[in-house]
């Protein structure tokens, strides 16, 4: 029971940040690496916040997003003013932000035992007494991801959300549009990068505490949540895309729980998540869209 | 009035694959004029089009649109009033949105792209109503994704697009030289019907010396960055398809083609 219920947390909780990455390699076909960086970005400002004012824990989640959309567009400017290569710049913007994190948090590891967080407060515990205290953190998540996942996919089809989806298309016609391409691939970076960091927001708080090697691997998780996501529901039209991009992120968290409960070594744990994900990418054929 | 002034265009400077295309290049387009343009391949053609939309820079000259000048103006502004419909008909359109979605986008030109309902549900019938005429079915065909349509369909589309709003020049990169000559016929029919009903200045690249001669009010011949034959009027109404091809295969013999 604890395990599906974990494998559930982590599950949405990386789903989030794999809703971002969706963004940046499915619709803007853009391999954006600073999610490595983003994803621990939200979880170093979670924490300092927690620990060091009394902003509600339920605030610091926009916050996150924001801070994650600003880094998103350090990136799209790297790439679009300064015509840097997007796989670059997006290495840049990771390589740095690991220095930023450490700042932003203080050290590689601090824990935020004791204090408020979204899932532990006097207004949550409240609702949540007896046995429903069990599924507290899971519903929570849930609820979140939810409204992460609506959003989304209201923005897709407002007006700018059309021209995102064009960019990545056949950007030729944003320009014949009159719109600046760039200028939508740097939205496109803010918004995905928002989501990896209200991602990471989530996560410090759900493991009550930030690490600096959480980013490492941060994108692959996200990669393998997509290709699954989209590759597995790819004919069931009652589903949405992001839907199918959370499934994804859950199935794969399930994949690896598995893994580990099989017994294989925890020190382990990043060769199964590159083994996974080349058998994902393998199966689905999805290596680069070709044209 | 569109206005091309001493154009110069180099490609590679400084480099042993050094290319001078334009030097001095004098172009004058007048309003409501439908140009046809013909040219063998390296004539400067389809480059003398990404200079008109700002795809390319110019090393110097000038290009004035109403006497304004355009020249500094980032491609993407300048095509804010200018439709262009490309060789690949896949570059007119996007493939993974719905037809629907691919007019309310075009639909939206000129006005900001912020966050109202991307489809205006109110248009819908107003675009069944454009899509009829084309006589291809796409009318009934709003919720497929355009990547499904066919080369002639999707051109059509882009077609339909690039003129939705208003515009000051339509631009026709070869837009009919990838389709197989029924659907080209088809859809230079429709080009033609389109520049009648909006009366907009027109120019179109094109390989096709019949089209070029059939249609449109005015025909250059460009070879080597220059223009070497421009006949508009009554002088374009007396050229026939052999005289030019003629001509044609006279400027080809000398560079050796």
């Amino acid at each position: 029971m604890a395990l599906i219920l974990s494998v559930l947390e982590q599950g949405m909780i990386y789903g989030i940040l794999a809703l971002g990455v969706y963004i940046t390699y499915k619709i803007l076909d853009f391999p954006d690496l600073t999610v490595d960086g983003s994803f621990p970005f939200g979880a170093a400002i979670t924490v300092r916040i927690i620990s060091s004012s009394t902003i509600p824990p339920i605030l610091i989640l926009p916050i996150a997003f924001l801070a994650g959309a600003l880094v998103g567009m350090c990136t799209g400017l790297i790439h679009v003013k300064l015509k840097v290569r997007d796989l670059l710049s997006g290495i840049i913007m990771m390589t740095g932000l690991y220095t930023i994190n450490l700042w932003i948090a203080g050290s590689a590891y601090v824990p935020i035992f004791n204090k408020e967080s979204i899932f532990d407060n006097a207004f949550i515990n409240g609702i949540f007494t007896g046995a429903l205290a069990d599924f507290k953190t899971v519903l929570i998540i849930f609820v979140i991801m939810l409204v992460a996942k609506y959003l989304l996919d209201w923005y897709m089809h407002t007006k700018s959300g059309f021209l995102l989806r064009a960019v990545g298309d056949n950007d030729t016609i944003v320009t014949s549009l009159g719109v600046d391409k760039g200028l939508v691939k740097i939205v496109g970076l803010s918004i995905a990068n928002g989501l990896v960091a209200l991602s990471g927001c989530i996560y410090a708080q759900q493991q009550r505490g930030f690490e600096i090697s959480i980013g490492t691997g941060a994108v692959v998780i996200g990669l393998a949540s997509v290709i699954i996501g989209t590759s597995i529901f790819k004919h069931a039209t009652f589903l949405r895309v992001t839907s199918g991009v959370i499934i994804g992120s859950i199935l794969y968290k399930a994949c690896v729980a598995l893994a580990m409960f099989a017994g294989i070594d925890a020190n382990a744990i990043k060769l199964i998540t590159a083994t996974l994900f080349l058998v994902i990418l393998v199966v689905s054929m999805d290596r680069k869209r070709g044209k | 009035m569109l206005e091309l002034v001493n154009i110069s265009k180099n490609y590679n400077p400084g480099s042993v694959n050094e290319l001078c295309l334009f030097k001095d290049f004098n172009l004058t387009i007048e309003g409501g004029e439908f140009v046809s343009v013909v040219g063998s391949n390296g004539s400067g053609k389809t480059s003398m089009l990404n200079i008109i939309c700002g795809s390319i820079d110019v090393d110097g000259g000038k290009i004035l649109v109403g006497g304004q000048d355009i020249t500094p103006r980032k491609d993407y502004i300048r095509q804010r009033r200018i439709g262009r419909v490309y060789q690949d008909p896949a570059k007119g359109t996007c493939p993974a949105m719905t037809i629907l979605e691919n007019l309310s986008l075009a639909d939206n030109k000129g006005k900001p792209y912020n966050l109202g309902r991307g489809v205006n549900k109110a248009r819908t019938e107003a675009y069944r109503e454009m899509l009829r005429p084309l006589n291809l079915g796409l009318e009934d065909k709003l919720g497929v994704q355009v990547g499904s349509l066919s080369g002639g369909q999707r051109q059509a589309l882009a077609l339909l697009m690039a003129t939705m709003t208003p515009i000051d020049f339509l631009i026709l990169d070869e837009h009919t030289a990838a389709l197989d000559p029924k659907t080209a016929e088809i859809i230079m029919e429709l080009t033609d019907r389109v520049v009648r009903e909006k009366k907009v200045t027109t120019i179109m690249v094109t390989h096709n010396l019949r089209y070029a001669v059939e249609y449109g009010t005015r025909l250059l011949m460009m070879h080597e960055g220059k223009v070497i034959l421009d006949k508009a009027g009554a002088q374009k109404k007396q050229l026939d398809t052999e005289e030019i091809m003629g001509i044609f295969n006279r400027i080809s013999v000398e560079c050796g083609n």
